[in-house]
């Protein structure tokens, strides 16, 4: 998985690329938010428009994310839910613990 | 349905890297059965998760313990058997992901997801043995009526 940081109006986005799966992406994704945490990020938006698949270790590592950013008083959101992420999302119920935007505007306005 | 192409089976080293390397052979596998884009991405994924829980809690990461996959057509059913050679392993005392109190930890989904992806998966277990997983998926179309017994639930991907 490849992971792009970008900053816009002091939120932290990190677009994600690819498999957040056992072994590579989950490692990618929590080196990723501990990066940005260190960089000072309290605003972070996850953008997962390109991810393709996410396993149960994916999930894991983005329910990680979420409580390690909020436990910091943080926000971490997600933006673009491709369907089969949304379909995983709902499974686990974890659809209700996420703030889910489909607009990057509404989601950088939202904090 | 082309019988001549199964069953296959493949055996690798206790490495996530080589979970890749199944789904590729898996993918290829399942691309000449009736088994429609979205359904052999959620066997795919299943199957990931067999694999992973395979090397991760049957084979505990040691690279020379081995972890072998096959997959047969019986009848209309996919059967897709992933064995380790762990300790054994007991499903019953797996944590329920969906309990509120469990809902941010951070493991514990994959059986979870494996359920919701397959018609039916079966343990098999003896201590000091390891474990074999029986996932089954029921190839085809759907007889009329069907479909809530043929999926996962409305909550879920078909």
């Amino acid at each position: 998985m490849r992971v792009n940081v970008r900053q816009r109006e002091g939120v932290t986005i990190l677009d994600l690329k690819g498999k957040i799966t056992i072994g590579v992406g989950d490692v990618a994704l929590r080196e990723a938010i501990h990066q940005a945490l260190a960089a000072g990020a309290n605003k972070i938006l996850v953008n997962l428009e390109d991810v393709s698949t996410i396993d149960s270790s994916g999930v894991g590592e983005l329910v990680s994310a979420y409580t390690t950013v909020t436990n910091r008083g943080g926000k971490l959101r997600l933006l673009n839910l491709p369907p089969k992420v949304a379909d995983i999302l709902q499974i686990t119920q974890l659809i209700t613990v996420f703030d889910v935007y489909e607009d990057e505007e509404e989601a950088i306005r939202s904090f | 349905m082309p019988a001549e192409s199964l069953p296959f089976q493949l055996t690798i080293g206790s490495r996530f890297e080589n979970i890749e390397l199944v789904q590729a052979v898996l993918s290829d596998a399942l691309s000449a059965y009736d088994l429609d884009e979205e359904n052999r991405h959620w066997v795919d994924l299943a199957v990931r998760e067999a694999v992973a829980n395979a090397i991760k809690h049957g084979n505990r990461l040691e690279p020379d313990k081995r972890v072998e996959i096959d997959l047969e057509l019986s009848g209309s059913e996919l059967v897709i058997r992933v064995r380790d050679q762990g300790e054994g392993f007991d499903p019953g005392s797996v944590i329920d992901p969906l309990a509120p109190e469990n809902r941010l930890r951070p493991n514990g989904r994959g059986i979870l997801y494996m359920q919701k992806f397959m018609d039916e998966i079966d343990y098999d277990f003896q201590p000091g043995r390891g474990t074999e997983l029986t996932l089954r998926k029921r190839l085809g179309t759907a007889p009329e009526g069907a479909a809530e017994a043929e999926g996962p639930s409305d909550d879920g991907p078909r």
